[in-house]
């Protein structure tokens, strides 16, 4: 079954059909975005004095995925012109770039990701906090046999070697951090200038509780992950889309020539939303 | 290739190219865009990190965002092609600004209606 105005607009409407689509759809989007962006106001809001946090995003990576967006909604554009007026290697080099730099985007998300799941903040028995960037933790064995580990494996676990069952139990961790007494003061990392970072060994008796920073941790990490997270989909999402268009799809070029340009331009509608979402993610998350 | 695929991909064609694009005009058009962009991103970093001293929360936060809807409005606007659109999709847009206005408007106003015998900080 063919689907009508494909390539010519429809004569009521004056779009062809997928256009006015993605248009509804990032209708639906902004809805969804607006929704959770609503929740960050209620949660900002609503936060306990001096504890929301200021200064916990890098904003130099930041400031890098705007641009590299920024430079990938260009590169977008220039390939469905390159469609438009009939030169398909250029639109294939715009396409390719549109696509290192989304991979680029989600490689420098990802690292913000890992700093954030090895950063730790450890209440310590005499009421005071440490935190930091987890750098070993040693475990042992009943019988005095020490592990170390490169990452925190809980309070305990089980390892099976040769056979043998053997529990450990955390006997300390090594932290590139500080400790501070007043615990608004990790909250706050704009107001301070050169923090000291150092290797901090705490043994497992002084830990009341320790907690890395994941959505769990607060609710500002809680709606950063659900927001960024949400984006990254996206992101990663439309990545396949214009990496299918540039690889497979593109031999629709051959047979139909039209709506091929027209999808290029759909998708990309749908990567400068995506851009768009950013625009805001940015100062609300990086620099507010 | 039958008559009818012909005169259907002949029409095609002519949907197509009733606009005329430059390539070289929306490379330069790009590039003011991006400039731009960068300009934006500066200003809001710049915003940031002014003293709090001399300008509260709330007004750098209503600068940052006000540098940010700008930096929206050139994308939307020109690389999205939204300042040349049909009607229709402005008539889309438009239930649009209006269904995530009430919904921002109503989250604001509920802000503080908390139900009877919560405990607030």
């Amino acid at each position: 079954m063919e689907i009508p105005y494909n390539v010519q607009p429809r004569p009521d409407t004056g779009l062809y059909n997928s256009k006015l689509g993605i248009w509804l759809f990032l209708a639906s989007e902004v809805m969804l975005f607006g929704g959770l962006f609503s929740a960050y106001i209620l949660l900002r809001v609503g936060a306990e004095p001096g504890y929301w946090p200021h200064g916990w995003l890098d904003v130099r990576f930041g400031t890098l995925n705007t641009i590299l967006l920024a430079l990938s909604a260009i590169t977008t554009l220039l390939a469905w012109v390159a469609c438009k007026v009939g030169e398909f290697g250029k639109f294939k080099f715009f396409h390719a770039c549109t696509i290192v730099l989304a991979l680029t985007f989600l490689g420098v998300k990802m690292y913000e990701y890992h700093d954030k799941w090895i950063h730790y903040e450890i209440k310590l028995a005499d009421g005071t906090f440490a935190d930091g960037h987890m750098e070993s933790a040693v475990y042992v064995d009943k019988s005095g046999k020490e592990l170390e580990s490169h990452s925190y494996r809980g309070n305990g676990f089980t390892e099976v070697t040769d056979g043998v069952t053997n529990s450990y139990q955390l006997a300390s961790v090594t932290i590139d951090g500080r400790i501070v007494k007043d615990e608004t003061l990790l909250y706050d990392l704009r107001s301070q200038k050169n923090i000291p970072r150092d290797p901090v060994t705490i043994t497992a008796d002084k830990i009341t509780s320790m907690e890395n920073y994941g959505p769990w941790h607060n609710t500002f990490l809680a709606i950063y992950f659900t927001l960024t997270g949400l984006h990254a989909l996206h992101i990663l999402g439309g990545t396949f889309v214009i990496g299918y268009m540039w690889g497979p799809g593109s031999k629709m070029w051959k047979t139909n020539r039209e709506q091929f340009t027209n999808r290029i331009e759909v998708s990309g509608l749908f990567w400068h939303f995506v851009d768009l979402v950013w625009i805001f993610l940015f100062p609300v998350l990086y620099l507010t | 290739m039958s008559d009818s695929h012909q005169t259907k991909s002949a029409t095609a064609h002519a949907a197509v190219d009733e606009h005329p694009v430059d390539f070289n005009k929306y490379v330069r058009l790009c590039a003011v865009i991006f400039v731009a962009v960068l300009c934006a991103v500066g200003a809001m970093i710049y915003i940031s990190y002014l003293p709090m001293d001399h300008y509260s929360w709330a007004v750098k936060v209503a600068l940052i965002l006000g540098v940010a809807t700008v930096n929206a409005f050139l994308v939307a606007g020109f690389l999205m092609h939204l300042l040349t659109e049909k009607k229709l999709i402005y008539t889309v847009l438009a239930f649009t600004v209006f269904f995530v206005t009430g919904l921002f408007v109503l989250t604001l106003y509920a802000m503080h209606d908390f139900p009877a015998g919560t405990q607030t900080h």
